[in-house]
């Protein structure tokens, strides 16, 4: 029997496992973005889950704006990432600080 | 008949003019155009004067009292401009402006040759303005400005050859020291207010009478009497203003301004201006015997010690402040015994022949070629007979001989002190008396040291270099001159022989109303229990009987012991001097040091207040405004900034982490207050 | 075999698979590895989804993620020249921190979430057979009524994603030589060619002293 409970425990899950990776692989930006759709996927995943079980539409729809809003947000930052590599060969996120204060 | 407005604010505001065209245009005017112009405008305001003072006193013409602007108004406070013109103000009017118009025309020929001549003009015609403005007010607040205006003037006249350091001391002295009694002259100003509700003269002095039994606490237990602490207050002014003990050390200082400024600033007119306002303020005075047994020792202790001082002087004009000290002390001892008009009389006749005495002296200085130093003076009646005579004239008033004007003020001077009761009255009446055998010593050892005896200087015999009659003989030796001596120029001695004319005279005429006859009417109050010039009233059977009875008075007999003493010591014997001198050595410097009131003063406050001022600035400015606060809150941000800088390192996984930590932060609230937000 | 039971064993069948594709994609070494293990998440997340019969979102992610994003993913790595053993560094030493800090969230979540709770409810009737429509049908009115406006946006923001990408990644170079298409269009035959009129020779004539005149 498969309840509600099953996909959300999934999605925090999946969820942690997006933010260990935050974690472990600090200094790859392409992993970093990875981890960031993943992060994605589980909130995808509690939004459907959700709507399935409540009935309500609404949970499908937002799944759909944020698979929109990922796929454009995943296309500008790779243009970011080949901009940055282009200008300073490197993807290296430690060598990328010009932030610093 | 009513006085007309226009009338008095012309007298007030052609000297004005004259300062202004003299001060801004000289350029354009040049120093001719200056002096006339100035000159012109005084002229007119002594002509009005003479006018005014006549209306008041022949013409029936009532009091002036109108405001005539009004400045500023805070509540029932109202500060306004405004003439208050009775007699005491005409005859005021007429002696700064006859004064003041005279000195004007000795400054033509005194500083003929000095760079700063247009400004000179323009200083003098300012004080005189100021000084119309003081004496004519209607209410304290016009007086007070009138009061700090003359100051001003004073100082910028003690210090008009500013590239002298002894100036630019002298005046920074004259004005520290008039601060002090313009501080306690402001509180007693603002007692005023406090009291009656007015700055306004006639209404204040209308309601000065509520003023008995009102009490102020100043300190814990004590409560001060209201009219005592006003009264001292603004006599706390009078002694800056009018160079009393203890606050007279700026005046013998301020002879380093022009001779012309010495006579009339610092002798005739300005410093009279504390005892014209005690006497303007009698209706508040007469409220508080113990005020005015403070004003009497005050005034007694002035007329007997600095007349001391001046014995040992050797500088001309110095022995002659040190006169004008004393008798400034005099006319303070007479608003001590409540006798106003005697002080205001006393003003009067010391202006004539106190200026004559100070114009006579730069007379000699400009014979000299700016040598002041009378050791190296001597024999000099024959090469200037006019400023001899007339100078003569002044020290017979000075010293008060029968008939002179000096005889009719400080006589009665001296005899109210003897009539008075007041407290401290015998204390005073050794003073004056004493002061009036000291006054002879000074003078006459001053005249004699001046114009007769031995010439003590030589007259180089050489004329070859280019000389150009300017002051700049400081660096020849003592005691020679380039020229001989000789009488100066008609601009000089015109004023020397029409102020010796009062000086001789106006006393003679006017003793009878002015002290006696109730001349100055509602100007002057003065309660019937205090009124010791009305017990020397009835002594009174006219000037010439005044006169004839002063020969056989003490005072006189002190003035011949004197005369004969310089005479033989100076004339005949001027080794004695010298013995005298060594013989009282602890005596003679102790006056030569003047009490060592300006060592004292020095050590104590000028020091000290370079002290407090060191303090001030290493532990207040330094530290604390410089240190903690500027410097500080700039070290602050600066540290505050270092230490936030760090958590902006710019790597993106350390602002992913502090998202995370919010994040987890968050949850952890959220299960922490035990509310879920899903699942409902 | 019960249905039921089945879906169960799907669901942790693929739920199994998801989560150790998502372990992979952040451990694996080889970042090409990682891609393709993330396109493994995405795939089996799918699954799950059509578990919840949500057909087209599932099939949306497959088309939309697996097809384009991830196919995206793959060519940038591919493309860069990245030094796969410098990106590890400090992969040992925030493993623990890594691990603890997720280990903390997860607890908390499901803490938070009230996991007990959720087990009550157990899937109903699916809400678009309920309606009479196909899942498709049922997503596709709620999105074209009552969510037109955002549904627009979301077009205008993909829109705009992929100017800013092309402008973000075009390169104008200097030593390349480039064609004006409004250049071209705006070229005027009479400045190109210009007709000269001669005046006829004879070739036999000395032809060498004649110039031609313009």
């Amino acid at each position: 029997m498969i309840t509600l409970a099953h996909y959300i425990v999934l999605g925090a899950v999946l969820f942690c496992i997006a933010v260990a990776g935050l974690f472990i692989n600090r200094k790859n930006v392409i992993v970093l973005l990875m981890s960031i759709e993943l992060m994605l996927l589980a909130v995808n995943m509690n939004f459907v889950a959700f709507s399935r079980f409540l009935g309500d539409v609404s949970g499908q729809v937002f799944v759909f704006f944020i698979l929109t809003v990922a796929a454009a947000e995943a296309a500008i930052g790779l243009a970011i990432l080949v901009l940055l590599f282009r200008t300073r060969s490197t993807i290296n996120i430690a060598d990328i600080d010009s932030m610093k204060g | 008949m009513q006085l007309s407005t226009s009338i008095l604010l012309t007298i007030a505001l052609a000297p004005l003019v004259g300062c202004l065209l003299a001060g801004f245009f000289a350029r354009f005017i040049g120093r001719a155009g200056s002096h006339s112009v100035t000159i012109l405008g005084l002229l007119v305001s002594c002509a009005l004067s003479f006018y005014v003072l006549y209306q008041l006193t022949l013409g029936g013409a009532a009091e002036y009292n109108q405001n005539l602007y009004t400045w500023f108004q805070i509540g029932p406070f109202n500060a306004s401009v405004g003439f208050m013109v009775d007699r005491l103000t005409a005859m005021m009017l007429v002696v700064v402006s006859f004064v003041s118009l005279l000195v004007h025309v000795y400054t033509i020929g005194y500083m003929r040759d000095d760079p700063g001549y247009t400004r000179f003009f323009s200083y003098i015609s300012l004080f005189t303005f100021s000084m119309f403005m003081l004496v004519m007010s209607n209410n304290f607040m016009q007086l007070f400005f009138g009061w700090e205006a003359v100051g001003l003037v004073s100082y910028l006249l003690i210090g008009f050859w500013y590239k002298r350091p002894t100036a630019i001391f002298a005046n920074l002295k004259a004005f520290l020291v008039n601060r002090v009694g313009d501080f306690g002259f402001l509180l007693g100003i603002a007692a005023v207010l406090y009291f009656l509700g007015t700055l306004d003269y006639a209404t204040a002095f209308n309601a000065a009478p509520g003023l008995v039994g009102k009490t102020l606490q100043i300190t814990a237990h004590t409560q001060w009497d209201a009219a005592t602490v006003i009264c001292i207050c603004l006599f706390v002014g009078a002694m800056g203003k009018s160079a009393q003990v203890p606050l007279h050390v700026w005046l013998p200082d301020s002879m380093e301004g022009p001779t012309p400024i010495s006579a009339l600033i610092h002798a005739a007119t300005m410093v009279t201006a504390g005892i014209f306002m005690v006497a303007r303020m009698s209706p508040l005075f007469e409220l508080s015997s113990t005020a005015l047994s403070f004003v009497l020792v005050m005034g007694a202790t002035t007329a007997l010690f600095t007349g001391l001082i001046g014995i040992v002087q050797n500088d001309i004009k110095r022995v002659i402040a040190y006169s004008t000290l004393s008798q400034l002390g005099y006319m303070t001892v007479a608003l001590g015994v409540s006798m106003y008009s005697g002080a205001v009389f006393h003003l009067m006749t010391h202006a004539f022949f106190k200026a004559l005495l100070f114009l006579g002296a730069g007379s000699v200085i400009i014979a000299m070629h700016h040598e002041q130093d009378m050791r190296y003076m001597g024999g000099l009646r024959k090469y200037m007979p006019i400023t001899w005579i007339t100078m003569w004239i002044g020290s017979l008033a000075l010293v008060a001989i029968p008939f002179t004007s000096g005889f009719y003020s400080k006589d009665a001077i001296i005899e109210a002190v003897g009539e008075s009761h007041r407290w401290g009255a015998h204390y005073a009446y050794f003073c004056v008396m004493a002061g009036a055998l000291v006054t002879g010593l000074y003078t006459f050892r001053q005249m004699y040291l001046t114009f007769h005896g031995k010439e003590r200087f030589t007259v180089a015999d050489h004329h070859g270099h280019g000389h150009d009659g300017h002051d700049d003989h400081g660096h020849h030796e003592p005691g020679v001159l380039a020229h001989a001596p000789k009488e100066s120029p008609w601009v000089v001695t015109l004023p020397l022989v029409l102020l010796a004319i009062p000086s001789l005279l106006v006393g003679f005429f006017t003793v009878g109303p002015m002290l006696f006859g109730n001349w100055f009417g509602n100007a002057i109050h003065v309660e019937e229990a205090n009124d010791v010039l009305a017990e020397l009233g009835h002594e009174f059977h006219g000037a010439t009987a005044m006169a004839l009875h002063g020969f056989t008075q003490l005072p006189f007999l002190l003035v011949v012991i004197a005369f004969v003493t310089c005479t033989y010591i100076y004339l005949f014997n001027p080794a004695l001097a010298g013995r005298i001198k060594s013989a009282l050595k602890p005596l003679w410097t102790v006056l030569d040091r003047k009490y060592w009131v300006d060592n004292v003063y020095f050590a104590l406050f000028a020091r000290g207040g370079v002290m407090l001022g060191r303090v001030f600035w290493k532990a207040g400015e330094t530290t604390v405004i410089d240190g903690a606060m500027v410097n500080g809150s700039v070290g602050l941000v600066h540290r505050i900034a270092a230490t936030t800088r760090r958590l902006q390192s710019g790597y993106l996984y350390h602002y992913a982490f502090a998202m995370i930590l919010g994040l987890i932060l968050l949850l952890g609230g959220y299960w922490f207050i035990g509310s879920v937000p899903v699942g409902q | 075999m019960n249905p039921q039971l089945l879906q169960v064993i799907c669901f942790y069948a693929f739920g199994f698979v998801t989560v150790a594709a998502a372990l992979s994609v952040i451990t694996l070494k080889n970042s090409v590895h990682a891609v393709l293990a993330l396109v493994l998440t995405f795939f089996s997340a799918a699954c799950l989804w059509l578990l919840l019969e949500a057909e087209f979102l599932a099939l949306a992610l497959i088309v939309v993620y697996v097809g384009a994003v991830m196919v995206l993913f793959l060519f940038v790595v591919m493309m860069l020249d990245i030094d796969q053993e410098k990106m590890r560094e400090g992969f040992v030493k925030f493993l623990p921190i890594g691990l603890f800090v997720a280990a903390i969230m997860l607890a908390e979540m499901l803490g938070l979430i009230g996991v007990r709770a959720m087990q009550a409810h157990v899937m109903g009737a699916d809400p678009a057979v309920a309606a009479g429509v196909s899942n498709t049908a049922w997503l596709g009115r709620a999105l074209y009524t009552s969510f037109l406006l955002p549904f627009e946006i979301a077009a205008l923001i993909l829109t705009v994603g992929i100017v800013a990408a092309v402008a973000l990644t075009l390169r104008e170079r200097r030593d390349a030589r480039y064609e004006s298409a409004s250049q071209q269009v705006k070229a005027d035959p009479n400045r190109r060619v210009r007709i000269v009129k001669m005046a006829a020779v004879r070739p036999d004539e000395s032809t060498e002293t004649q110039e031609p005149q313009p």
